[in-house]
């Protein structure tokens, strides 16, 4: 629930929720995970801008960035932040159906189709990534 | 009552969640783990400033830095009050989360505007 309507709402009694009210079932920890993977991606963004501000101060400054990022447990975090972005990724292609209803010739598209060509879709862009980053574009 | 502007956040957290879900694995995984692992050979600086010389690809870039700052700081924002129990620090949450995806999208902007007073670039290998 939006917390700006709790204003407008009846008051009525709510027992306090301890705050790990989320461990203790595999379900509701998949959940705070899967919201969590906003951590992963806004590290992301930060450490793609980081770079970019890493070569605009220079050849010096990007070496330093690039030993950074070599140090291993630099290399190691960045690894659960790989795993992160995946689940990330896995998550929110699942739920695609869910937010995406396709309609063709008057009948809805099975939701594993819609599943299939999101992954489709990550294939391609991260295809398309890597052609890139080998100096293809 | 005022219009509520959760739609306009809504939608940047949506188009985030879906660009940094079909960009963000390849990239971290090249970029973060198989260059400094060796791996692969680049982008080295030189050949990240060449890949990043085109305009469009610059925007590119933008646009993923940006949508994945807001999709971060609506995600997280419930993430607190539903998570940690603070629905009570509303504003300053928000403020937190969203001035600072806006701070940081204005930097990117600028960093990436700037990138073509570089001096000239060896050649790509």
């Amino acid at each position: 629930m939006n917390p700006a309507y709790r204003p407008y709402h009846p008051k009525w009694h709510r027992d306090r929720m301890p705050i790990f009210w989320w461990l203790g079932q595999a379900a509701y920890v998949k959940f705070i995970v899967r919201e969590l993977t906003s951590l992963a991606v806004g590290y992301a963004a930060l450490l793609l801008l980081a770079e970019v501000w890493a070569l605009d101060r220079g050849a010096a400054a990007h070496a330093r960035f690039l030993r950074f990022l070599a140090a291993p447990p630099v290399v190691a975090f960045h690894v659960v932040v790989c795993a992160a972005l995946l689940f990330h990724t896995v998550t929110w292609l699942n739920l695609a159906p869910k937010a995406l209803v396709v309609r063709l010739g008057g009948k809805r598209l099975p939701d594993g189709a819609v599943v299939a060509g999101h992954y489709l879709l990550w294939l391609l862009a991260s295809g398309v990534i890597v052609w890139w980053l080998r100096g293809g574009l | 009552m005022r219009r509520s502007r959760e739609p306009f956040f809504w939608a940047l957290f949506s188009s985030g969640g879906m660009i940094a879900a079909l960009v963000l694995p390849a990239l971290a995984l090249w970029l973060w783990v198989a260059r400094p692992l060796g791996w692969v050979a680049g982008p080295t600086g030189p050949e990240m400033a060449a890949l990043l010389g085109p305009l469009l690809l610059r925007f590119c870039l933008f646009v993923v830095i940006a949508l994945a700052l807001f999709h971060w700081a609506h995600r997280f924002r419930y993430t607190l009050y539903d998570g940690l129990q603070l629905a009570h620090l509303y504003g300053l949450i928000a403020s937190i989360c969203y001035g600072g995806a806006t701070l940081l999208t204005a930097a990117a902007a600028w960093l990436l505007w700037r990138l073509p007073h570089l001096p000239p670039l060896p050649p790509l290998r």
